[in-house]
């Protein structure tokens, strides 16, 4: 035997995960640099999905680019319709009916329960629990339906218009989804029947992808994964929107900043969703559900009929759009993922001049490489996991 | 605190660096000479009665057209005072470099890649500033207003993406 085959080298090993992995959510790439099992350096990599929303927002009239933000997170398409919706509102300067701000919130926390639920149900495949991905596409796909019923599509609703929403729900709508809620919390103790106590999701959970508040901020964590370390931020109720402030909902916290925390934040998360919907349901006022606003909301379809005036504006509107005054303004709102945000610049034209969006995901991954650093290699799809990104909107 | 109490507390601190403030809808602009950008952001993150702690977002804006310049805007809100400010400083288009915050919040290392690789302003002081969004062989910057919506890209890439001719 020589010398050579008998002496152990120690030289590290780079080795590239993703972008085809099934574990990295999506088109993320990962340069993982380990010694043994251990990784010493992770470089993410990403814009494989990058689609130029925001040059394409330029080239559109402010009611095109809600499509666009359909496409963003795609699991919350609803949340980025919302928060595109009140930055124009805001740039406008108008008020939205109670109707239309109730059906919102309604369906924006239902929103947030479909991403909670895909983040659950790949979360636990990840980390190899099978059985709960099916539980959580059963309740998922209740949801979609409901979707579906108000807005005609599953995914990328685009039911939201600047001044309120699309059109009334539908009959039987809020029967759906009274049923949904009765039902969903049972389910959710379901979940957690396979998984909170687990000795086996503890073992690959808690105490892994740590950070601590401090660093969290640094980072520009938002949403639950910065929850997850205790730092008590919710856009709902620090700056409230769309009538969040007439809601009870409590907003829960983790300790330790571990994948183990913000997976308790998240499930929480869901039972305060259901809250919401279920008093939205309870208190939905009647009245419109968009604001009549000339230049901005389309005239009623009977008047387009009957009344020239009503014709005309109907017709300017939609070939030319709406025009907001000169100026600048940044909303965010509590996506499922964290803050949200846009930045229109307008320059009185029928297009923004400028949208920036600032998404969560982007953000929340850039503290990946800070978690997983000195762990194992098997730590960093848990990680990725709860930190619970969609590269639609980080890659845009 | 206020928008007027914000704004009055930083140019109090920076007479001479500080601009013009405008409040748009409630929220507060502070305009700031780009060379101080890095020491105003850290006296927003350190005095205690501001206590901006959270870099929400950084982007730029393109003013070639009208001001031969870019803007670099910064949105900073406090999760402790829970009150925003945004902060905007004008680069030359000719040479357009501005300070980097990096060492004030680590959050804003992809902010300020997107920024350069959507614009092509250089942060001075950026530990890694490379492309983000866009792959290696991509020429431009997309965002200004100058590139055209279809893409300009040597043939040889564009085949790629257009026509998927490897």
């Amino acid at each position: 035997m020589t010398e050579s085959a008998t002496t152990t080298t120690t030289h590290l090993m780079t080795i590239n995960m993703g972008p085809q992995h099934p574990s990295t959510h999506g088109v993320l790439r990962l340069l993982l640099e380990l010694d043994g099992e251990m990784i010493t350096k992770a470089v993410p990599h990403v814009g494989f999905l990058h689609r130029g929303v925001e040059k394409l927002a330029e080239y559109r009239t402010y009611h095109q680019c809600i499509p666009l933000t359909d496409r963003l997170d795609y699991v919350a398409p609803f949340s980025n319709n919302l928060a595109y919706a009140l930055t124009v509102e805001k740039l406008l300067g108008i008020e939205i009916p109670e109707r239309a701000q109730h059906i919102r919130v309604l369906l924006c926390e239902l929103t947030r329960i479909t991403s909670h639920l895909l983040w659950l149900a790949t979360h636990a495949l990840d980390i190899g629990a099978m059985t709960v991905f099916f539980y959580c596409f059963r309740e998922r796909e209740a949801i979609y339906d409901i979707f579906e019923l108000v807005s005609g599509a599953r995914m990328h609703l685009s039911y939201i218009r600047v001044g309120g929403v699309a059109r009334d729900i539908p009959g039987g709508f809020l029967e759906k989804i009274r049923t949904f809620v009765s039902e969903f919390p049972s389910r959710i103790n379901e979940y957690e029947t396979l998984l909170t106590d687990n000795p086996i999701w503890k073992k690959r959970t808690v105490g892994v992808g740590i950070i601590s508040a401090e660093d969290a901020i640094d980072f520009g964590l938002s949403g639950p994964s910065l929850r997850g370390s205790g730092v008590n931020w919710d856009i709902r109720k620090s700056e409230p929107y769309s009538g969040y402030d007439k809601y009870n909902f409590a907003v829960p916290l983790g300790k330790n900043g571990d994948v183990y925390d913000r997976y308790r934040v998240r499930i929480e998360e869901m039972h305060q969703s259901n809250r919401i919907v279920h008093q939205a349901l309870n208190i939905l006022p009647k009245g419109d559900c968009i604001a009549s606003i000339p230049n901005v909301t389309l005239p009623s379809k009977e008047d387009v009929e009957t009344k020239m005036e009503s014709m005309i504006s109907h017709f300017k509107l939609i070939t030319d759009g709406i025009h907001p005054p000169k100026g600048e303004v940044y909303t965010s709102i509590e996506a499922p993922k964290g803050e949200l945000g846009f930045y229109l610049v307008s320059d009185g034209s029928s297009r923004p001049y400028r949208l920036k969006i600032r998404p969560p995901s982007f953000v929340n991954l850039e503290a990946l490489p800070k978690m997983v650093e000195g762990r194992l290699l098997s730590d960093v799809v848990a990680t990725i996991g709860s930190l619970d990104i969609v590269l639609g909107e980080i890659d845009r | 605190m206020d928008n007027e109490a914000i704004a009055t507390c930083v140019k109090t601190r920076f007479p001479e660096e500080i601009g013009d403030a405008r409040i748009f809808r409630n929220e507060l602009t502070l305009m700031v000479k780009k060379e101080y950008v890095a020491d105003v952001a850290r006296f927003l993150k350190e005095n205690k009665e501001l206590e901006f702690d959270f870099l929400s977002d950084l982007c730029g804006v393109d003013r070639i057209a009208t001001d031969d310049v870019f803007e670099v805007v910064y949105h900073f809100y406090s999760i402790q005072k829970n009150h925003r400010v945004r902060i905007k400083a004008l680069v030359p288009a000719i040479e357009p470099s501005i300070p980097t915050v990096t060492d004030v919040w680590k959050t804003a290392n992809w902010h300020e890649r997107e920024t350069y690789d959507m614009f092509g302003i250089m942060f001075v002081g950026h530990p890694d500033l490379r492309k983000i969004l866009t792959p290696d062989d991509f020429e431009g910057h997309p965002l200004r207003k100058d590139y055209p919506l279809d893409g300009r890209q040597p043939a040889k890439l564009r085949d790629i993406y257009r026509k998927g001719e490897a």
